[in-house]
């Protein structure tokens, strides 16, 4: 299959059998080969200049025109050989401080040495690569704010976590990878079903999908209130007209029909290992006929295929309720697009006492809105409005310094611990106190400001 | 109870966390026939914490209340007796993700220190990873594995007492993960590299300083590192309030005043605070920064080995 990267076509044949890390050289011809250490070759006598006070931008420094870099390309030469002709051929080179020599080269060997390096997928690599390709898919969510999000949840192996995200399922594979498939996860989704092509990225083994559920949000509500059923399940008429029928017909044919699928698939493998054995052939051909009588069967089968996926799915998504329903999850997770306050609000039922709960946005000010109805609400204690900053730094001899500060665009978050909700209005009075005593000294203190 | 898995109720010999409300908590070791002192008044463990549910809202003696919380690394962090600086929850995070732990993950560690980090790393990397953590102070050791038995984490942990620069971990070719916070990393980095396993890993070295990060980066390169890359993480918290600034006197109409739509709509909330004049306000919720200054931890550098 051909994969392009970075303007470069290439097969991924050749890296199979290699272990995760190894660097490759691209050649003309697409195929991969692994590259071996390169000893820099800094034998060569080097001249350096002091300062740049004599070098004159005219644009001639360069030898070597547009096109004989173009013919040498053509020529596939090395990219390596290539970047030393253009150093041989630049006049200025000589003049440059080291220093100066040293990021010429880096320079050009970045675009000349096409080089690709095949790692193994991680929370670190996917989210920095989300974070730098498509932010906009995740909400331009910064990699270190969902290390953030996974720490002040108590992500952990064994947890029964509720997450509501809207981020490619970056976040949902984040928490998979620290739950290990250890403990369960209900992922909360709107419209039609769960996106999770971040999540596939990761190459989870199946094992930890078995405890992975969805629920639609658009039943919450139903499901908070108690009058959640699964008749109303399906969304679309066409659905809600299959489920009806099914629901009607009987539960043996139920299995039978489920045995029937169990069934057909091996017998299709069958067919498809062994065509060339004549004898095997034989049978086919007269199991053919019968296929063809069945030929009507199948549509009927057809049907039952779309009951039983439609079986399934309500099964899972019964599982997924009455997992909810016992409302003793261990965190809740919330990255979306969507205004995180009605979220927040009917989705913290669902989680038990004392349990941590992070909700992300890109923008400051809904969770502003999201901190005072959550303290309305109660329910919850040490809520905190946080953003961090993410500096990476160049390090190298005599020439250490910030690279780039990333202030802002790596959103917001809010997180906070569940405690137990005082029942009936008996105790409101002394929420309320509470709700006075606490802040009511930042309160005097600020009002006191704009005076 | 236990750091690594959530409890319901609250049993004799856990430790709890004490909120008392605006970021001031401490912990408890939850013992029958204990007292605790709170500015609320008396807590009895026999009678208020045993058998009670986490996150339950405990009266004191005086009347007053607090909160009684599940135990969690992070709050451990806020919480934790210090014996020496520690690694709070903003560089944890970024570590942990960055050191690509799970469950599973075979970490070393050094200097144990107070445990801050140990306590992130083991919930990290529990029910099958293991923590190998080196502190060359013979006290701090002993109190950390003391620690880390009561946290009912024992088994996912070994402190070995010895100089890691000298000695290394004490293991070598096991570990997926190594995390340096040493006054001088550069002389740890061969053992590092021996401690890790032969497919290769990822460590992560914290310095405050920026000469320490040079010669850490430099022997990173020399032992045959790759990726390395050195960054640093700012926390900002802010305050949620509710501002009112005062509109100032134009000579304009009143009138004008109210059509520029100011939002009135919390005027429930609590009355200006310049109610003697007779001009009206402007209110809004702002997210006020704590402090003024944003504090610097340390240097965070991190390598592949392969």
């Amino acid at each position: 299959r051909k994969i392009i990267f970075e303007k470069q076509w290439f097969y991924l044949d050749n890296a199979i059998g290699h272990i995760y890390g190894t660097t490759f050289e691209v050649t003309s011809g697409g195929n991969l080969q692994p590259k071996q250490e390169v000893e820099e070759t800094t034998t060569e006598t080097k001249e350096a200049g002091t300062d740049n006070r004599n070098i004159v931008d005219d644009g001639k420094s360069q030898k070597l025109t547009h096109d004989d870099i173009k013919a040498l390309k053509d020529k596939g030469i090395k990219g390596q050989e290539i970047v030393q002709q253009l150093i041989e051929n630049s006049t200025t080179f000589r003049d440059k401080t080291e220093f100066a020599q040293d990021k010429y080269i880096k320079k050009k060997k970045k675009k000349y040495e096409a080089v690709i390096t095949i790692v193994k997928p991680s929370t670190r690599i996917l989210s920095t690569m989300y974070y730098a390709r498509e932010p906009g898919k995740i909400n331009h969510l910064r990699y270190d704010t969902l290390a953030q999000m996974l720490t002040l949840g108590n992500i952990h192996a064994g947890n029964k976590m509720i997450v509501m995200e809207t981020c490619s399922g970056l976040v949902l594979g984040a928490v998979m990878e620290r739950m290990g498939g250890y403990g369960s996860i209900i992922q909360m989704y709107p419209g039609g079903g769960p996106v999770r092509a971040a999540t596939s990225c990761f190459g989870f083994p199946k094992p930890f999908f078995d405890n992975l559920h969805e629920f639609p949000l658009s039943k919450v509500q139903s499901l908070l209130s108690g009058t959640f059923t699964t008749e109303t399940l399906p969304a679309d008429p066409e659905d809600n007209a299959l489920v009806e029928e099914e629901s009607n017909g009987l539960t043996e044919e139920k299995q039978t029909s489920l045995q029937e699928t169990e069934e057909e698939p091996t017998a299709e493998a069958a067919l498809e290992s062994n065509p060339t054995e004549e004898q095997d052939a034989m049978d086919i051909s007269a199991e053919d006929a019968e296929f063809k009588e069945n030929k009507e069967k199948e549509n009927k089968e057809n049907v039952r295929e779309k009951h039983i996926k439609q079986w399934e799915r309500r099964k899972k998504l019964l599982e997924a309720a009455a997992l909810l329903r016992e409302k003793n999850a261990d965190g809740l997770i919330v990255a979306s697009k969507f205004h995180p306050t009605p979220l927040l609000l009917s989705l913290l039922e669902f989680v038990a006492p004392s349990r941590p709960f992070v909700v992300y946005c890109q923008y400051k000010e809904p969770l502003l809105e999201c901190y005072t109805k959550l303290r309305e609400r109660g329910g919850v204690i040490n809520l905190k409005l946080s953003e961090t900053w993410l500096r990476n730094y160049q390090v190298l001899p005599d020439r250490s310094h910030p690279k780039l500060t990333m202030s802002g665009g790596g959103g917001y978050l809010l997180s906070g611990i569940t405690v137990i909700l005082d029942k009936g209005k008996s105790d409101s009075s002394n929420s309320e106190a509470l709700k006075m005593e606490e802040p009511s000294s930042k309160r005097c203190r600020l009002q006191d400001l704009p005076c | 109870m236990s750091f690594v898995e959530y409890g319901d109720t609250i049993k004799d010999g856990d430790t709890a966390i004490v909120f008392l409300g605006h970021e001031s908590m401490f912990p408890v070791k939850v013992q029958h026939g204990t007292v605790t002192q709170t500015k609320y008044g008396v807590i009895r463990h026999s009678t208020d914490l045993i058998g009670k549910k986490y996150g339950s809202k405990v009266t004191c003696s005086k009347g007053g209340w607090v909160f009684i919380l599940h135990p969690t690394p992070e709050l451990w962090t806020m919480n934790l007796p210090h014996r020496t600086q520690i690694l709070y929850s903003t560089d944890i995070s970024i570590i942990t993700m960055m050191l690509e732990l799970k469950p599973g993950s075979i970490v070393c560690e050094s200097g144990t220190g107070s445990g801050s980090l140990s306590h992130a790393l083991i919930r990290t990397v529990a029910p099958t990873g293991h923590l190998y953590t080196v502190e060359f102070h013979q006290q701090r050791a002993e109190k950390a594995r003391e620690e880390f038995r009561e946290h009912g984490v024992e088994h996912l942990v070994t402190v070995t007492n010895q100089d890691v620069c000298k000695n290394g971990f004490g293991v070598s070719n096991v570990a997926d993960a190594v995390f340096l916070d040493i006054p001088s990393p550069w002389e740890a980095i061969g053992h590092a590299k021996s401690a890790l396993k032969a497919e290769g890993g990822r460590i992560c070295s914290f310095s405050p300083c920026i000469e320490q990060v040079q010669r850490t980066c430099l022997a990173m390169e020399e032992y045959g590192f790759t990726e390395i890359n050195t960054l640093e993480i700012l926390l900002r918290v802010y305050n949620v309030r509710t501002i009112s600034l005062q509109i100032p006197d134009l000579g304009k109409a009143a009138e004008d005043n109210s059509s520029t739509g100011f939002d009135s709509s919390n005027p429930s909330h609590h009355g200006s605070p310049c109610a003697n004049l007779q001009q009206g306000t402007v209110q809004f919720k702002s997210g006020v920064p704590l402090r003024e200054v944003v504090g610097h931890t340390g240097y965070l550098t991190f390598a592949t080995k392969s």
